[in-house]
């Protein structure tokens, strides 16, 4: 096995000196009753090629594959990405590199990691992000436990069911075994949170608002900002598409005590939901109670600058059980994927990346309003947002998806509601033929 | 003379400012496609002021990010024998696949007819790593080792409700991992710390005297941190199952032991697994992970949902009952990595994986047997995948456990884990891994012999190390008194 170097002889040499007659004497610990029995049912060994084959295999039976126009966002989006990326991403002194603990052989991902945070807190217009947890929807998760943490005392959480509805279940999952409870607020007819119901609720630590939510409204966060502060909580902010905020004004002109959401859309590929990037930020007030890893500056004994992990009391290994959360990773690469990304396009790249990402989907909105089909929310929205057909529009579904087209996601599953509404995207990476392809399989 | 204003430092290492320190307003680093639909002017009144990021162009980037990696270490360029982290190389051809565009393309919320091959990778991994583990309800959702290890605490949350069990405490050894705690509390537990024996192993008896029917269970890393395997796992599980309790292996030493111990026999009940370890999967200087999670049938239902199954001749997302802990994670996990697993288990099938393990704790015993006239054991018995040696002889030197490792930087190491596990005194933690030959295994100990001399010799050059690294050491100190975690 070319991942094994050692020849017989080597082993039988290392054998020799450890007092050992084989390689099973060296388990010689572990009792009889604890062992496996027999031979594990795995596959048979492939080599490289066959491997190779085996995957091609595996891709042929994806039937929407790369080829495809997937419109579809919803947490998980279509964006191109440049080739220095994964270039330059893939070099294994980055990627083979474990976490920094030893900082001085550590610059690169340290150093790194830091301009992601700054690049991050500038995005989101906040005091400091961390160095990222494993997605939005855990970092949403630990964005509300930071609230209660910061709270203190105050027993509910309180989350818009416009926030993505696998974030809302993974909230859930989280908060359970606790002592808190989790309560929703409605969404009003233009698709943005109503939050008349919060003063009847009490006892609120927190309330999660996503902008763009998951109708891709844009939610108007400073008036809802204001309106949360003055019930005495928190404002946090989530979010699944940051590319938004290259248009949006971004959740700290707004007023957000925390931000959390999922970095996806900076250079990293769908890959069917995952790794994603948790982009976890909030203000210098908070940070002791902020959950993940930091890297911080510092000098090293000549004066000169450098990077290390930093404020780790507040993390696992230092504080048990006291610390404020489990985690005691990052997302290592994805960050500096995104730094990379955001550095590539810089901000005026940024801005007119999210001009186009919003003028394609006005585009569309027009042509399918064309064919008599309505825009269910009024609201201005970024680059997704919900239709209602005349008609069944499943048929319609089938043909475009025989054009290598898959038209928008029936929320029927997640929003009994508006079961027969259909959530669509369009990113810079749909062409103007495939938008009226699909408007031209809607019956007027 | 200064180095200040020269762009080499060590030869080909190049000096690289930060990102906003460089590039000028009006550069661009990459395409943003023309438009072909009319411009739409965006609501004023929810309209930013512009994001401020650095303008760069497309070299800037490239050189930026490349003189960055060129500052870091990581297994391609060699031995990284960090105890508990199972710095393993990581095969290229994995890679590969886990960006094979079809796979790496889809959407996560697509039909399941329209996602089959994706859905069938899923579902043979957790078929695979119930194989692996001899427990056969598996989750591939959470995201790293300690996202399983809270799906661990869910899934005993979620078992003692649903027999109305109020549950307060667990039992948490002083050899386990680290987060085992902070996971356990998420969970509103009240860890239990449970003292090692003499020889560094449980003892039946300290269970015993603990283990009662308001303690959900016990979290136990086996092997255990020190290295050493827990002979008397069965009568402890059976102690923890008597008293209503649950039995939490945390598998992140499983590279020790793979096709060697079957988990369910063990008494263990829940699992969870650390591809990024154990899978050859690459750590990207601190992530992404993954942790999957294996419980036995009787646990199955409390799983995260949804899970992969196969019908007939379909794969299928199957989304639980009412008593799954629900989601943990927005879609199916991190999908990359479980298909980089997915491609070591079928490079490497049942017999090269037992032999991984074999041949780790052979590198790991050989070490142990060739140093330890040089440095202190913690413990004198029959390690597995790692070994632990105390400060007590470098104490004489006034030399710490951190001048070696740093002397280990200069001579082009990584070092190992130092200071952890916590029980032994300044702990030098050793896991060469199966994939070190040899010859590099006899020339690092071959360095760490001469490093000890020095430290009696020449300990300034332990106590100045590293002074050939980009950086010499860096104040920690100050990096927490005043933080400047952004610029």
């Amino acid at each position: 096995m070319r991942y094994l170097p050692h020849t017989d002889d080597e082993i039988h040499e290392m054998l020799a000196v450890v007092g050992r007659k084989s390689l099973d004497e060296l388990f010689c610990s572990v009792p009889d009753a604890c062992r496996y029995e027999g031979t594990m049912g795995l596959p048979a060994p492939m080599d490289e090629w066959q491997l190779t084959d085996h995957v091609g295999r595996l891709a042929e039976a994806m039937q929407v594959n790369h080829t495809y126009n997937v419109l579809i966002g919803a947490g998980s989006y279509h964006h191109n990405i440049p080739e220095t990326i994964r270039t330059v991403m893939s070099r294994s002194e980055f990627l083979t590199a474990y976490t920094p603990y030893q900082p001085e052989m550590a610059q690169g991902t340290l150093q790194g990691i830091y301009e992601y945070q700054t690049l991050t807190t500038r995005l989101l217009g906040m005091d400091v992000a961390n160095a990222s947890i494993y997605d939005g929807a855990s970092a949403l998760a630990e964005g509300l436990l930071m609230g209660l943490r910061v709270a203190k005392k105050k027993a509910r959480v309180v989350v818009s069911s416009a926030v993505h509805p696998h974030y809302r279940e993974v909230a859930r999952a989280y908060l359970e075994p606790t002592c808190y409870e989790m309560v929703e607020l409605p969404v009003g007819p233009d698709g943005r949170t109503d939050l008349s119901g919060l003063a009847a609720i009490g006892d609120v630590a927190a309330v999660a608002i996503q902008s763009p939510n998951f109708f891709g409204v844009v939610e108007d966060l400073e008036a809802l900002g204001k309106e949360i502060h003055a019930a005495g909580a928190l404002f946090i902010t989530s979010f699944t598409e940051p590319l938004a905020y290259g248009l949006l004004k971004n959740p700290g002109t707004c007023g957000a005590d925390i931000v959390c959401g999922e970095g996806q859309s900076f250079g990293l590929p769908r890959s069917f939901g995952g790794p994603g990037l948790g982009m976890f930020a909030c203000r210098d007030e908070f940070v002791r109670n902020m959950p993940g890893r930091l890297v911080g500056q510092t000098k090293d004994l000549d004066g000169k600058r450098g990077f290390v992990l930093t404020l780790s009391t507040r993390e696992q290994h230092i504080r048990r059980e006291k610390a404020t959360s489990n985690i005691c990773s990052n997302q290592g690469i994805c960050t500096l994927i995104a730094a990379m990304y955001m550095s590539s396009l810089g901000g005026s790249g940024l801005a007119e990346l999210a001009r186009l990402n919003y003028s394609k989907a006005e585009y569309f909105k027009a042509q399918l309003r064309a064919k008599g089909a309505k825009i269910v929310f009024e609201s201005p929205t970024f680059n997704e947002f919900v239709v209602e057909f005349k008609e069944d529009f499943q048929p319609a579904y089938e043909r475009l998806l025989k054009m290598k087209i898959v038209a928008g996601l029936e929320l029927g599953k997640y929003y009994p509601e508006h079961k027969g509404r259909y959530l669509f995207c369009v990113t810079e990476t749909a062409a103007k033929e495939i938008i009226d392809a699909v408007a031209g399989e809607v019956k007027p | 003379m200064s180095t200040t204003n020269v762009p080499g430092v060590n030869g080909i290492v190049q000096n690289e400012p930060l990102l906003w320190e460089k590039g000028k307003k009006g550069r661009r680093g990459m395409c943003v496609p023309a438009s072909d639909v009319p411009e739409v002017a965006f609501p004023a009144e929810l309209q930013g002021k512009g994001i401020d990021f650095p303008d760069l162009s497309e070299v800037d980037v490239v050189r930026h990010y490349t003189r960055l990696s060129q500052w870091n270490y990581g297994v391609d360029t060699g031995m990284y024998p960090l105890g508990s982290c199972t710095m393993k190389y990581n095969p290229k051809i994995n890679e590969k696949v886990a960006t094979t565009p079809a796979l790496a393309a889809a959407h996560p919320m697509l039909a399941d007819a329209l996602m089959q091959g994706n859905l069938q990778i899923m579902c043979e991994l957790q078929e695979y790593l119930a194989t692996i583990t001899g427990l056969p309800g598996v989750s591939v959702q959470p995201a790293a080792g300690a996202h399983g290890e809270l799906v661990g605490m869910l899934i005993f949350a979620a078992y003692h409700k649903s027999r109305n069990s109020k549950r307060t405490k667990i039992l948490i050894p002083d050899t386990a991992h680290g987060t085992n705690p902070a996971s356990a509390a998420l969970c509103g537990y009240k860890p239990v710390p449970i003292k090692s024996g003499h020889n560094g192993i449980l003892t039946v008896e300290s269970i015993a005297a603990v283990m009662d029917e308001e303690t959900a269970g016990i979290m136990i890393t086996n092997p255990n941190t020190l290295g050493l395997f827990e002979t008397n796992i069965r009568e402890i599980a059976e102690i923890v199952h008597a008293k209503g309790g649950l039995v939490y292996g945390d598998g992140a030493n499983l590279n020790a032991v793979m096709g060697i111990i079957n988990a369910r026999k063990c008494g263990i009940d829940v699992m969870h697994l650390n591809l990024h370890k154990t899978f050859s999967t690459p750590h990207g200087g601190g992530g992404p992970g993954a942790g999957p999670v294996c419980v036995t049938e009787e646990l199955t239902q409390y799983l995260p949902a949804p899970r992969a199954e196969k019908v007939g001749d379909k794969y299928q997302l199957d989304y639980g009952g009412p008593e799954s802990v629900g989601r943990v994670h927005a879609f199916h996990g991190n999908f990359a990595v479980l298909l980089r697993a997915y491609s070591y288990i079928r490079t490497m099938g049942a017999d090269n994986l037992k032999k991984a393990s074999q041949l780790a704790v052979l590198n790991a015993a050989y070490i142990k047997e060739k140093l330890k006239g040089t440095l202190p054991l913690a413990y004198n018995r029959p390690c597995m995948h790692e070994c632990v040696f105390s400060d007590a002889l470098l104490q004489e030197d006034k030399i710490s456990t951190l001048d070696v490792a740093k002397r280990l930087i200069d001579c082009g190491y990584h070092p190992p884990t130092i200071y952890f596990p916590l029980v032994v005194h300044g702990a030098i933690m050793i896991e060469p891994t199966e994939t070190e030959c040899k010859d590099d295994i006899d020339q690092f100990i071959e360095v760490m012999k001469m490093i000890v001399r020095e430290a009696k010799e020449n300990p300034e050059l332990l106590r100045q190390a590293p002074q050939r690294a980009k950086v010499r050491r860096l104040d920690e100190t100050m990096a927490a008194r005043h933080p400047c975690l952004c610029g």
